[in-house]
C-alpha cells in the first residue's frame, strides 16, 4: 500500500502534464491572491490618503463613492472565490484525475 | 425532543409577561422572551450533542466528526465559527456612530478567506488529518514543529477565548439581566458539554444552527430597514444623513457645520489614524484569518479537497452577505434607534452602552419578541465561537503535544480521546476563571492580538512549509516562534495595551497592529534560519519536499473519510 503510493507519487511527479497543471493552477492561485491583496491594500491607501475622493457623491445623490467601492470589495472577494472553484471543478480536477489514472491508480 | 416541547411551552405565554415588565424602571430587567428562546436553542443543541455523543467514540470522530461533513455544511459552520457577537454588535454599533468606518472593518475580516482558498485550502485538506500542525510538520522532525504549532494554537485560542468570555459576560448581563459571573459560568459550562460529549460533530451543528439563526435574524432586520426606506439604499443613506444633521443642529452647530457632520457618515473618518496602522491592521486581519487554528481545523471535517474548496466558497458567501446586512442594520439603527428617545439616555447616548445599536433596532422592528430572539442569537453566537476555539485547543494538546510529541505517535485513539477530554475540562475551567478575572479589564485588543499572532506565526510557517522546498525543521520551529514573539512583544508595546490598558503613557510602538513588522519578521526568520541550517535533519527536510508537493497537489494518500 505504502510502496504502491510511493510509486504512484514518483510516476506522477515525473509526468510533464502534472508539472504543467500544477504550474497553471498555482499561477491562477497567486494571480487571484494578488488581485484581492492589491484591491484591499489599494482601498486602505485610498482611505488613508484620498478620503475626500471616497466622500465624493456618486452622480447627483448622497451615496458616496466609498460605498460602492467597499461593498464592491466584498462582492469581489465572493466572485473571485467562485471563479477559482469553478475553474477547479471544470478543469483542474478532471485533468488531475486523468493524470493519476494514467499511472494506474 | 421533550426539551424542545418544554421550551416551546415556556415560550408561548411569555410576550405578555415581558410586556408587563416593560413599565418597570429597572435598567436591565430579566428578558423572559430572550431566556425562553435561549433555552430552546440550548435544548436543541444539547439534544444534538446527545445524539453526537453516541458516535463520538474515537479520536477521529472527536476531532473531525469522522470527516463526513459536506462542503455546504462546513461552509455554514465556518461562517458560524467566524461571525462573532462582537462583529455583529460591534460593527453595526460602529456604523451607528461613525457611519462608513464600519464597512472598513468588514472588508478586512472578509478578504482573508479568498487567500485561504487560493493558496491553502486544497493543500491543507490533502496533507492534514486532525490539526493544522499535521500539515505544518508534514516533512519535518515532529517534536519541534508540533510543539511550536501547539503553543501557537494555545496562545491564539487563549486570547480569543478571553475576549469572547468577557464579551459574553457583559453582553448577557446586559441582554438577559443575569449577573456577570452567572453568564460566564453558563457559557463555560455549556461549551464544555458540547465539546466534551459531542466533539466536532456537536460543535459543527451548534455552529450551523447559530449561523442560520444569525443570518435569518439579520436578514429580517435588513429587509425591515430597507422597507422603511422604500427599498432604496440612496433613501436610507439620505435619511441617515438627515438624522445626523439634525442631531448636530440640536447641539448648537451652525447649519454648515451640521450639514458637514451629517455628510461625514458617508466617508471614512476616525478609523484611519495613520496609513501605517491601517495597512498593518489590514494585514493582521487578512493573513490572520488564514492562520486561525479553529478555522484551519474545519478543513479536516470534509471528505476531500473538492469539498474543502466548496466550504470556503460558502463561508465567503455567507460572511460577505452577513457584513452587507450589518452595514444596512447599522444605518437602520441611525434612522430608527437614534431618533427614538426610548433608546437613548439623557445625554443622547445609547441606553445599555455603545454596542446596543442592533439590539435596540431589533426592538424597534419587532418588539419584545424579536428583541428576545436577537438576544438569544447573540448568546448562541458566543457559544458556537467558544466551542470551536476550545475544540481546536484541546486537539492541539492531545493530538500534537500528547500523541505525537510525548508518545511519538504510539498513543491509542482511546488515550488521545481521554487526553482531549481532560484538556477540554481544564480549558473550560480556565476560560471561566480568566473571564471572571478580566471582568473589569479592557480586552478589546485581545482579538486583534490573536489575529496578529496567527498572521505572524502560523501563516508564514504554513505557507513556507507548503510552498518552499528550502524550508527546514529549524526554520519552521524557530522562525515561527520569532514571528509569534515579535507580534506578542510589539502588541504589548502598542497604544491599545501600553497606553489604554496599562496607562503607561506614550506607547513605544506607535501603530495599532504589530502585523506590518511581525509578519515580515516571521517570514524572514524562517527563510534565514532555513538558509543557514546545515544540520543533517535539514537535508532530510529538503529531500522530503518533492513527495510532499505531489501529495499536496494531487491528494494521493490523503486521509479519506473512511480511514479517519
Amino acid at each position: 500500500m505504502q510502496d504502491e503510493q510511493d510509486r504512484l507519487v514518483a510516476a506522477v511527479a515525473a509526468d510533464p502534464r502534472y508539472e504543467a497543471l500544477v504550474a497553471r493552477r498555482s499561477r491562477l492561485g497567486w494571480t487571484l491572491s494578488a488581485v484581492i491583496f492589491i484591491a484591499f491594500v489599494g482601498y486602505l491607501l485610498l482611505i488613508a490618503f484620498r478620503p475626500a475622493l471616497l466622500a465624493t457623491p456618486v452622480g447627483t445623490g448622497i451615496t458616496s463613492l466609498g460605498i460602492p467601492l467597499g461593498l464592491g470589495l466584498i462582492l469581489l472577494a465572493i466572485a473571485l472565490t467562485g471563479f477559482y472553484v469553478r475553474q477547479a471543478n471544470r478543469h483542474h480536477d478532471a485533468q488531475m484525475a486523468a493524470i493519476i489514472r494514467d499511472h494506474g491508480a | 425532543m421533550k426539551a424542545l416541547l418544554a421550551a416551546w411551552a415556556l415560550l408561548l405565554p411569555t410576550p405578555a409577561f415581558a410586556a408587563a415588565l416593560e413599565g418597570e424602571v429597572q435598567r436591565q430587567p430579566i428578558n423572559w422572551v430572550a431566556i425562553a428562546m435561549f433555552v430552546a436553542f440550548v435544548g436543541l443543541t444539547l439534544w444534538i450533542t446527545k445524539a453526537a455523543a453516541a458516535r463520538t467514540r474515537t479520536a477521529s470522530e472527536f476531532y473531525t466528526a469522522g470527516g463526513g461533513i459536506t462542503g455546504f455544511q462546513n461552509g455554514l459552520a465556518m461562517a458560524g465559527d467566524y461571525m462573532s457577537a462582537a462583529s455583529f454588535l460591534g460593527i453595526s454599533a460602529q456604523i451607528f456612530t461613525d457611519g462608513y468606518d464600519g464597512l472598513i472593518y468588514s472588508t478586512g475580516f472578509l478578504v482573508g478567506w479568498p487567500i485561504l482558498l487560493f493558496l491553502m485550502a486544497e493543500r491543507l485538506r490533502n496533507l492534514g488529518r486532525y490539526t493544522f500542525a499535521d500539515v505544518a510538520s508534514y516533512r519535518f522532525a515532529q517534536p519541534p514543529v508540533r510543539s511550536f504549532a501547539a503553543v501557537s494554537t494555545l496562545l491564539v485560542v487563549s486570547f480569543y477565548l478571553v475576549a469572547q468570555m468577557v464579551g459574553a459576560g457583559q453582553l448577557i448581563k446586559l441582554l438577559f439581566g443575569l449577573p456577570y459571573a452567572a453568564a460566564v459560568v453558563i457559557v463555560g459550562g455549556l461549551m464544555m458539554l458540547y465539546v466534551l460529549f459531542g466533539g466536532m460533530r456537536a460543535t459543527t451543528w451548534v455552529q450551523i444552527i447559530k449561523a442560520v439563526l444569525l443570518l435569518g435574524g439579520a436578514s429580517f432586520m435588513a429587509v425591515m430597514v430597507l422597507a422603511q426606506a422604500g427599498f432604496s439604499l440612496e433613501t436610507l443613506f439620505a435619511r441617515a444623513v438627515e438624522v445626523k444633521t439634525q442631531a448636530a443642529l440640536a447641539t448648537g452647530a451652525s447649519a454648515d457645520q451640521a450639514a458637514q457632520q451629517g455628510r461625514a457618515i458617508m466617508a471614512p473618518g476616525g478609523f484611519i489614524k495613520d496609513p501605517v496602522s491601517a495597512i498593518s491592521f489590514g494585514l493582521a486581519l487578512m493573513l490572520g484569518t488564514a492562520g486561525l487554528p479553529h478555522i484551519l481545523m474545519r478543513f479536516f471535517t470534509v471528505p476531500d479537497a473538492k469539498e474543502a474548496r466548496k466550504s470556503v466558497l460558502w463561508a465567503t458567501g455567507w460572511i460577505g452577505y452577513f457584513y452587507i446586512l450589518t452595514f444596512i442594520i447599522g444605518f437602520g439603527a441611525i434612522l430608527l434607534v437614534g431618533t427614538n428617545a426610548a433608546y437613548l439616555d439623557g445625554q443622547g447616548a445609547l441606553r445599555g452602552g455603545g454596542n446596543m445599536a442592533a439590539i435596540h433596532l431589533a426592538h424597534a422592528i419587532g418588539g419584545n419578541a424579536f428583541l428576545g430572539f436577537i438576544s438569544a442569537v447573540a448568546f448562541a453566537t458566543i457559544l458556537a465561537v467558544v466551542a470551536g476555539l476550545t475544540l481546536s485547543a484541546a486537539s492541539a494538546v492531545s493530538h500534537d503535544l500528547y500523541a505525537t510529541v510525548l508518545r511519538h505517535g504510539q498513543a491509542s485513539s482511546a488515550d488521545e480521546l481521554r487526553v482531549s477530554r481532560i484538556t477540554t475540562l481544564a480549558l473550560g475551567a480556565l476560560a471561566v476563571l480568566l473571564g471572571l478575572v478580566f471582568e473589569k479589564q479592557n480586552v478589546a485588543f485581545m482579538v486583534s492580538l490573536a489575529f496578529a499572532l496567527a498572521a505572524s506565526g502560523n501563516f508564514p510557517v504554513l505557507i513556507l512549509s507548503l510552498l518552499w522546498s528550502g524550508c527546514t525543521t529549524r526554520g519552521a520551529a524557530w522562525g515561527g516562534t520569532i514571528g509569534l514573539l515579535t507580534a506578542f512583544v510589539l502588541t504589548l508595546l502598542s497604544p491599545a495595551v501600553w497606553t489604554t490598558t496599562f496607562g503607561l503613557g506614550d506607547a513605544p510602538f506607535p501603530y495599532s497592529s504589530a502585523a506590518i513588522v511581525s509578519v515580515p519578521a516571521g517570514f524572514l526568520a524562517i527563510w534565514l534560519i532555513s538558509l543557514v541550517d546545515r544540520s543533517p535533519r535539514a537535508a532530510i527536510d529538503k529531500a522530503g519536499y518533492p513527495a510532499q508537493r505531489v501529495r499536496a497537489e494531487t491528494g494521493i494518500g490523503a486521509f479519506a473519510a473512511s480511514d479517519h
